[in-house]
């Protein structure tokens, strides 16, 4: 079977190797130091299992694992990650806390053996970790092959489109597999809000509200384009510009 | 609490003022067409009695203070202890004198004005002793917050310190637990530099000022720490101008400053992260530069300052009361952290 391991830390990743010594059945087939390249491992070799860190250089461990269209299963190892660790233990997902011994890592292999139902956790295990607040800051989305980091800042607003959802920016817009209520409760409440059922608008961007047709409204952004506001949404808007 | 007479500059400026008002009333009396003696022993009763219950209401008032809107009892009481007043120096004036011809008329005539004039002199007497406890009310409540402020101010410094980022110590315990198998040597090492970092941390006090050279030993252990656990990926570069060893500084600011830049710079990019130090003195404070590679498109400045400069900038606020002694800056994809240490005379070790 085919293991990837993923920390940017070298001593990290040759411990989890020493351990697996012991498992000869489990094969490394590449070790990497970073989230861009264990998705290009992950793709080319379709591992069955994978050591992933959390806190590493440009995009977590689960930023990654929300831009692949299967995930593999996954032990997570982490130092300290409270909110991590909430996720984890909610989703019954089975992570090693550094540091961690061979005992304890022979377990995680054992259970993760046993297990039938092995990455199945790991979408609703990305849902509750994507509510922590280390991570509402940014929004990382594939763009054909490269991966995009877009600052919640610069997004204007948020476009339901069937299963995804279009997250239009300056540079046009990139679509993401979630959906608008994923949205409306990672994104800080206070910058985003939810102005239709479709639309999540970015309220920094918006110069102004007008009126449009029987009951409903039209928030149009600085760069001139029109967000549709429904009623409610003119009440969510009214409130947290503090109307 | 002490009552105004317990300083003996206010009892002395008392009992002259309470000799006048006898000599006074003795000359009046006087004048009234009284004998001297007879005068005298008026104006004796009258402001002995009064005295007494002048000492009496500053004593009350010494465990009483009115609030707000019971001003209208004191004025009540004054009036009544006034009422009281009269009536006992009438009857005992009346034991005393009353066998003096015209003597009984006199009184009689006289009682509105006693009876004013005492009031008048209960009421100021109790006002000064209501200002007077109160401005002693005012100073103790003063201390108070003081010395609860300094204490809050204490209890936030520590709890400032306290945050040593329990992510570096896990990683650090994670590192060397893969050398012990590996490189022992390396894992002893390590876990002396580690102890020695967090003896230091421990050891100083946040309000203790070090030199700078001794803030720097203590940086370069944190730094072969780290090192270690990023190998090859974190470079530093030191760069320490010759008259600023033995400048003073807060204890431990200066690690938390270059922990963020590492942080920002190792998660903020992949490839070798380079960790500038940059040390110098301008108009006799001592400055000092951190500098860490970013990648702007990724990550605005603002949400770098956020990840552990907030309690740089804490510390200083409640050092120094300024808010402008740490300034951050991006000039391309380079962040720059600057920390402004003023060097005051006064500063001690």
């Amino acid at each position: 079977m085919k293991v990837i391991i993923i920390d940017d830390e070298p001593l990290a990743r040759s411990i989890v190797k020493e351990y697996l010594q012991k498992h000869p059945e489990l094969e490394i087939v590449q070790e990497c130091s970073d989230g861009f390249e264990g998705l290009k491992a992950i793709q080319q070799h379709e591992p069955d299992l994978i050591f992933l860190d959390i806190q590493m250089p440009k995009i977590t461990g689960f930023e990654m694992l929300e831009l692949i269209e299967q995930p593999p299963s996954v032990i997570f190892t982490t130092a300290f990650d409270e909110y991590a660790i909430k996720a984890f233990e909610a989703h019954a997902v089975d992570y090693l806390l550094k540091p961690f011994n061979q005992e304890r890592f022979d377990k995680a292999i054992s259970k993760w053996m046993e297990q039938s139902t092995k990455g199945k956790n790991t979408q609703e295990l990305l849902e509750a970790a994507a509510l922590s607040p280390s991570q509402n800051q940014r929004i990382v989305v594939k763009n054909g092959s490269k991966i995009k980091i877009i600052p919640v800042q610069d997004v204007f607003y948020l476009e339901a489109a069937d299963d995804y959802v279009k997250i239009h920016t300056s540079e046009g817009y990139f679509l993401k597999n979630k959906t608008m209520n994923h949205f409306e409760q990672s994104l800080d409440k206070e910058q985003f809000v939810r102005s239709h059922r479709s639309y999540i608008v970015n309220i920094q961007q918006i110069t102004r509200i007008d009126p449009y047709e029987k009951d409903n409204h039209v928030a149009i952004l600085r760069n001139g384009t029109k967000v549709p506001v429904s009623r409610n949404g003119y009440v969510r808007l009214r409130e947290v510009l503090g109307l | 609490m002490n009552t105004p007479l317990s300083i003996l500059r206010f009892r002395i400026i008392f009992i002259i003022f309470w000799l006048l008002m006898e000599a006074d009333q003795i000359m009046v009396l006087h004048y009234f067409g009284l004998d001297w003696n007879i005068a005298a022993i008026d104006s004796g009763i009258c402001n002995a009695l009064l005295l007494l219950i002048c000492l009496l209401v500053m004593n009350t008032l010494r465990f009483y203070l009115p609030r707000g809107k019971q001003y209208i009892h004191i004025f009540s009481i004054c009036l009544f202890l006034t009422i009281i007043w009269l009536v006992i120096t009438k009857w005992l004036l009346g034991i005393a004198l009353g066998d003096h011809p015209g003597y009984k008329e006199l009184l009689q005539h006289s009682l509105s004005i006693r009876f004013s004039i005492a009031f008048l002199l209960l009421g100021c007497i109790t006002m000064i002793s209501i200002l007077w406890y109160n401005q002693l009310e005012q100073k103790e409540y003063d201390q108070r917050k003081s010395n609860a402020e300094k204490l809050a101010r204490e209890a936030e410094l520590f709890k400032l310190r306290q945050q040593l980022q329990p992510h570096f110590l896990f990683n650090s315990l994670n590192s060397i637990n893969a050398l012990i198998g590996s490189r022992p040597e390396e894992a002893r090492k390590m876990v002396q530099q580690l102890s020695d970092f967090l003896r230091g941390t421990l050891k100083k006090e946040e309000t203790q000022w070090v030199s700078l050279s001794e803030e720097l030993q203590y940086l370069q252990l944190y730094l072969d720490i780290e090192k270690v656990r990023f190998g090859n990926r974190l470079a530093t570069s030191v760069n320490i101008q010759e008259t600023t060893p033995q400048l003073k500084l807060p204890a431990l600011l200066l690690q938390p400053i270059v922990e963020n830049a590492i942080k920002f710079g190792l998660y903020d990019t992949t490839g070798e992260t380079l960790i500038q130090l940059e040390t110098w003195v301008n108009n006799g404070d001592l400055l000092i530069r951190v500098s860490n590679p970013f990648d702007p498109l990724t990550s605005s400045p603002k949400q770098g300052t956020g990840f552990g400069l907030k309690s740089v900038q804490r510390r200083l606020y409640l050092l120094f009361a300024r808010n402008d002694l740490l300034v951050t800056e991006a000039k391309e994809n380079i962040f720059i952290t600057t920390v402004r240490i003023p060097q005051e005379p006064g500063n001690k070790n």
